[in-house]
């Protein structure tokens, strides 16, 4: 099978230290996977192609790279399902993350935010004689995310990290869930102090990149959603995000539908005068809206039916505590 | 075709101008709306984030609504597409939870059994009309327009819950209706990204940096509109442009498209009947290129 791989490179120390693309034509066998293309060109082409790896069985997490465009392992991914009818792939470095050379990326970053949210339990009270008992089923739900190999496959991808830097990123706060939704962890509750802040999981912005790209099935944006959930649930409901989260669901509730009016006033808090300078700066934007006709009405009428989206609400949410 | 016509909240309320639009050039296409006039929100993720379960209660309401009259749902928006269809999937795959969810809505005499199909106007053109057909309606050439795409997240992720592998034509859609008004497509990385809107009201900053991040790459390409099957994502890119081109401090000029806009002035509608004087980004660019447009040969 002829396959061209068409390569992001970048060599530190070179004279003028650049980006640049480099293309490989092979010949290689219809079984061989993006990083069996990549050794096969560091072994028999150019010496110099730096490439991570270790297992190529997706259980060690080294060779995240970008393959036409979207993080996943090299080593899971066939060439024969990627390439272009003229057998082209293109591969790059992953995302979000400073290159060392070609297509080795600085895990520094990647673990500092692993560390910040302290992947290890905080058990309260006295140790127990024996082990910390966990029942069965209350551990079934963290499989999926202890399935983690933190190839950064998510972090690459992010597409909040592109604009800011100091998000915890889904890897982190994928881990993050791991402890606060683990029984034996006794702190919870600063936990999830931390993670209400900014920087923490209500700045994701929900687009579901990591989702995708993930090669184990961690989904860490709907670990980011429970632990939303389990913020507002531990009483936390002082931040624009929990307050976006429970006023669209009081909004259908009541009517059936959204009303984008009141969305805005009913985020930032209605008497919140932390808030008064964003409620300022909304008041261009409104304006401008207003001006062409596009301004949502504050009208909020019932939709048909609204009392059975009341009645599926109170019966799903059960009674409040 | 007939179809359960699911418009969304925004089409009505923070976009009004998508709603009469779409009216007209489905009329031209010919598909015939029913519309789900009792249907709740989707709840747009972010009624998931409290709670799926919810969520997946009230889009199956909407699908015995749809599934009663025989009829597949259409919509007008990629993140009510995303949340029925990642819903539906859920639903259809485990009929015990179905079982679970339908217990929900007996009370209002409503089931689902599993059988409706959820697709976007996108989709619909380009699957159900076929792109000649759609082609034909064309009364005008866009040949001056360079436009850039731009699909929303839940209209392209996650692909297991969009058919993707039994239609694979849905993932370049856009780009083929761009294609097909005559225009040139622009393409560019930012096209399947998030516009922001979602966190708009948490950390706006974040949000409208997205915003400029994705305009100024398209208008750096040599786009002259861009053009969107979510009307989340042009309540962000429209609306928030202006504070956009302040915050980065670059000017940004960059007209968005509805869709359904687009294709209406293909076909030969005017400016005003698709409700562009509505857009807080001025068209008169591409008004300008639409009034130098050659007649669509057939």
């Amino acid at each position: 099978m002829r396959v061209t791989l068409d390569i992001g490179r970048f060599n530190p120390e070179a004279a003028d230290p650049k980006p640049y693309r480099q293309e490989f034509a092979l010949e290689v066998e219809e079984y061989y996977t993006v990083l069996d293309g990549l050794i096969h060109i560091r072994e028999y082409e150019d010496p110099t192609l730096a490439v991570r790896c270790s297992c190529r069985a997706s259980i060690c997490g080294s060779c995240a790279l970008r393959i036409n465009g979207h993080a996943g392992l090299g080593c899971k991914t066939k060439l024969i399902s990627v390439m272009d009818r003229n057998g082209r792939v293109r591969v790059d470095p992953v995302g979000n993350m400073a290159p060392v050379k070609d297509l080795v990326w600085d895990m520094k970053p990647f673990w500092d935010k692993i560390r910040a949210v302290e992947p290890y339990l905080q058990p309260e009270g006295p140790e127990p004689v024996e082990e910390y008992i966990a029942p069965q089923e209350a551990m079934l739900h963290l499989v999926g995310v202890m399935g983690c190999i933190m190839c950064g496959a998510c972090v690459s991808d992010c597409t909040v990290l592109e604009v800011d830097k100091n998000f915890l990123g889904p890897a982190a706060l994928a881990k993050a869930y791991r402890f606060v939704g683990d029984p034996r962890d006794g702190a919870t509750k600063g936990r999830l102090k931390r993670l209400n802040e900014y920087s923490g999981i209500w700045d994701c912005t929900r687009c579901m990149e990591c989702v995708q790209v993930c090669p184990k099935g961690v989904a860490p944006m709907e670990r980011i959603m429970v632990l939303r959930d389990k913020a507002i649930a531990a009483g936390m409901h002082g931040t624009n995000g929990a307050r976006h989260a429970e006023s669209f669901a009081e909004m259908v509730k009541h009517t059936g539908w959204l009303n984008e009016f009141w969305l805005v006033p009913r985020t930032y808090g209605m008497f919140n005068l932390m808030n008064l300078n964003a409620m300022f700066a909304a008041l261009p934007v409104a304006w401008r809206a207003l001006r062409r006709g596009k301004l949502p009405t504050p009208l909020h009428p019932k939709r048909e039916g609204a009392e059975h989206v009341r009645r599926i609400f109170e019966k799903v949410e059960g009674p409040k505590p | 075709m007939k179809v359960a016509f699911y418009p969304g909240c925004v089409a009505r309320g923070g976009c009004p101008e998508l709603y009469p639009a779409t009216l007209l050039v489905c009329q031209k296409l010919g598909i015939e709306l029913e519309e789900l006039t009792g249907a709740a929100c989707t709840g747009a993720g972010v009624l998931q984030e409290k709670d799926r379960k919810l969520g997946d209660a009230l889009n199956a309401r909407t699908f015995a609504m749809a599934e009663r009259k025989g009829l597949p749902i259409m919509t007008i928006c990629s993140t009510c597409q995303g949340v029925m269809s990642q819903a539906n999937k859920r639903l259809q795959d485990d009929d015990a939870y179905r079982a679970q969810i339908n217990e929900v809505l007996k009370e209002e005499g409503l089931e689902y059994k599993g059988n409706v199909e959820i697709k976007h106007l996108l989709w619909v053109m380009v699957e159900d009309i076929g792109v000649d057909k759609v082609k034909a309606l064309f009364t005008r050439k866009l040949q001056d327009l360079r436009i850039a795409p731009f699909y929303g997240c839940y209209i392209v992720r996650p692909s297991w819950a969009l058919g993707f592998s039994e239609h694979p034509d849905r993932q370049g859609a856009l780009e083929t209706l761009i294609e097909a008004v005559g225009a040139t497509v622009v393409d560019f990385e930012g096209k399947t990204k998030c516009c922001g809107l979602p966190i708009l009201l948490i950390n706006e900053k974040n949000s409208v940096d997205m915003v400029a991040k994705h305009t100024s790459t398209a208008q750096n390409l040599g786009a002259n509109a861009m053009v969107t099957p979510c009307p989340l994502c042009h309540l962000n890119l429209d609306g928030y442009q202006p504070k956009a081109a302040k915050q980065s401090g670059i000017a940004i000029h960059m007209p968005i498209l509805h869709l359904p806009q687009l294709m209406g002035l293909a076909m030969g509608f005017s400016p005003k009947e698709m409700g562009l004087e509505r857009h807080i980004v001025s068209t008169k660019a591409v008004e300008a290129k639409i009034r130098e447009a050659q007649p669509a040969r057939a």
